[in-house]
């Protein structure tokens, strides 16, 4: 199983061209997609992220991990069936109203990506109705982001909505984001807060095993 | 300036009558601090460069509070993409400010601050825009504000303000990259060495600031190397090369040879516009913004010392280097965020001046950052936590805050006291009121 450790290694290195023959070559080598996709990929990110909370890789590393990831998704996807792919859950994520600021929010997709979650992307200068819809359409956790002080105020009205919505229970919220602090994130009513992407995967576990 | 039958109320402590001290100038106690002197007080900057200042909407309300306006009085907006109000003279008086901006003629849209016009934010706050502030609504399916490069509307925003929002981000126009033919000139476009009208715009900027005896603060920041806020080329019409922010984020991972060529040609560049500013203004001006790029995020630095070292760093050395041997300035570098572990670099790269001492930052405790690099850096920023006591904590808190940091970073100078990076909008006018009352009950040596 050596090629599953290279293909591991290629995603921590953050180099697309070796993982995607790696993947190409442990294909060949009749390793099963999802196997790949757990014990190369998942593991590989996984890995990143503990580097990354450990101090030792930094942002432009694991935005080339998450390519790396990325490039050989591209050829995984149609062989694994439905269901391995995002058998970890449903994840809405956004910037709330207001803020553009998205660099810390894709941070975090990407390592849910990395983790096996299926993640919705709304973007920046999302609305509260925008995260209301999405939790009609399933998603299991929301996720939102803020970096200004002038705008992560808009965090509550989120919550206020999906609770005006009646949906308050059927899902989790979680929030981070520069001035974000775990007693804001009480104080607003979410379910949980992280102070990085790392650590974002996480907190989304723990909420989903609750 | 108040005078005894001046009903406007001021901020500024009284000058003790009968005391022994030397009062100094502004320009004196500001060279005072950079040297790590105790003066007279410590010096206090608003408004001198483009990360030590405040929101249009705030300092409206500051100069309502302080009965420099009345009602209605629109303020000038300075610097367009973070909306920072102009500090005029008489803010500047009524709270004692010790430091004034030289500015380059164009801000960071590329088009001049000049036949103002009428303008309100959406929060009401009446404005006066330059008059190629070229907004559109009608564009943005959001409601919000498109700003347009050089005032142009024919060719697509290079900016907006969400709905509702108080500042502008960068709209990015990445073009399609191909790995083979990425040219390094693409990213330089728009550093371009200082021009003869520019220049001749600074020195008499300079002449007339120079009387007023305040400490002059040069806004070069030409060593803003990978700046993200500059990455995507706000001023530019039609932009080449890589201009996305994540995918220059990655760059500097995956193509460190193309960044370094980029920032090679852009310290050439930077070095000619310094010799000329040089010649221009000499040593009338106390101090030159550097470098703006932003090297920590909120818990940890975003770039990795080894990165720092070999993309970063030789450069900033030769900008210092220069500045150094051939002129009487100081180096100023901003970075916001957590950047403790790369802070032997950066002070070892040869700045004088730190900003914005992000204390609410993982591993920037205000104690260990005077103790381990007081004695080389002067701490420019740092004196109240933007992020949560200005904004959300109570007038007491803010004094409180205040005091301890004044105490902390001024003994033996080495400090100029500012927030922590502009003063954002929707900050309670009491918490503005009390920091500056606090700056001055406080700031006096000794330090008390």
């Amino acid at each position: 199983m050596a090629v599953l450790d290279e293909v591991r290694q290629a995603v921590v290195d953050g180099q697309p061209r070796v993982a995607v023959s790696k993947v190409t070559q442990a294909l060949e080598e009749g390793i099963a997609p999802d196997v790949l996709l757990h014990e190369g990929l998942i593991a590989g990110m996984k890995e990143v992220g503990q580097l990354f909370e450990e101090g030792e890789v930094f942002v432009p590393e694991m935005l080339v991990a998450a390519r790396a990831m990325n490039a050989t998704m591209a050829i995984l996807k149609p062989l694994l069936i439905e269901g391995e792919i995002s058998s970890a859950g449903k994840v809405a994520i956004g910037t709330v109203q207001g803020d553009l600021h998205d660099i810390g929010k894709n941070l975090v997709l990407m390592m849910l990506e990395g983790s096996g979650y299926e993640v919705v992307d709304l973007g920046t200068d999302v609305p509260p109705e925008r995260f209301v819809e999405a939790v009609h359409q399933g998603a299991q956790v929301v996720a939102m982001s803020a970096l200004l002080t002038t705008t992560m105020t808009n965090m509550k009205l989120v919550v206020d909505a999906i609770t005006q919505a009646g949906l308050r229970d059927k899902v989790r919220i979680i929030v981070g984001g520069a001035p974000i602090t775990r007693s804001y994130a009480e104080e607003i009513g979410a379910d949980g807060y992280s102070a990085d992407a790392s650590k974002a995967v996480r907190t989304v576990a723990e909420l989903l095993t609750v | 300036m108040s005078t005894p039958n001046d009903p406007r109320p001021t901020l500024r402590a009284p000058t003790a009558v009968g005391m022994l001290t030397t009062e100094l100038s502004s320009r004196q106690r500001v060279v005072a601090a950079l040297a790590h002197v105790e003066g007279d007080r410590v010096p206090l900057d608003l408004g001198s460069c483009t990360v030590t200042s405040m929101h249009v909407s705030s300092v409206y309300r500051l100069r309502q509070a302080l009965g420099l306006d009345v009602p209605g009085t629109p303020v000038k907006v300075v610097e367009p993409f973070q909306m920072l109000g102009e500090v005029a003279p008489d803010l500047m008086e009524a709270l004692g400010v010790d430091g004034v901006g030289m500015y380059y003629p164009k801000n960071a849209f590329g088009f001049k601050n000049e036949d103002w016009k009428p303008w309100t934010l959406f929060d009401g706050t009446p404005l006066l825009v330059p008059g190629n502030f070229n907004t559109d609504t009608s564009r943005d399916p959001g409601g919000g504000l498109l700003m347009y490069p050089q005032g142009d509307t024919s060719v697509p925003p290079s900016a907006r303000m969400p709905k509702g929002g108080y500042y502008f981000d960068p709209l990015i126009r990445q073009g399609p990259i191909d790995d083979d033919h990425l040219d390094p000139a693409d990213n330089v476009e728009g550093w371009d060495p200082i021009s003869d009208e520019d220049l001749a715009y600074i020195k008499a900027e300079v002449e007339r600031l120079y009387p007023t005896g305040k400490a002059i603060f040069g806004n070069f920041w030409g060593a803003s190397y990978g700046d993200v806020s500059l990455v995507p080329g706000p001023s530019l019409k039609h932009v080449k090369g890589i201009r996305d922010i994540e995918e220059w984020y990655a760059s500097l991972s995956m193509r460190p040879e193309y960044v370094r060529e980029v920032f090679e040609r852009q310290c050439e560049i930077g070095l000619v516009s310094l010799a000329k500013l040089y010649q221009a203004v000499g040593d009338k001006l106390t101090i030159m913004a550097v470098s703006g790029t932003d090297f920590g995020g909120q818990q940890a630095p975003l770039v990795s010392p080894k990165m720092y070292r070999n993309l970063f760093k030789p450069f900033h050395i030769r900008i210092n280097e220069w500045i150094h041997a051939n002129t009487g300035w100081k180096t100023f570098i901003h970075s916001c965020g957590s950047i403790w572990r790369l802070l032997d670099d950066i002070v070892d790269a040869g700045f004088d001046v730190l900003n914005p001492v992000q204390t609410s930052a993982t591993d920037m405790t205000p104690e260990a950052l005077k103790e381990k690099y007081g004695d080389r850096v002067t701490f420019w920023g740092g004196g109240i936590d933007t992020q949560r006591v200005l904004p959300f904590g109570s007038p007491d808190e803010v004094r409180a805050m205040v005091r301890d940091r004044l105490r902390i970073f001024g003994k033996g100078g080495g400090f100029v006291f500012n927030p922590i990076h502009n003063v954002q909008a929707g900050v309670p006018i009491e918490n503005i009121l009390a920091l500056y009352k606090a700056v001055n009950d406080f700031r006096t040596y000794p330090l008390g």
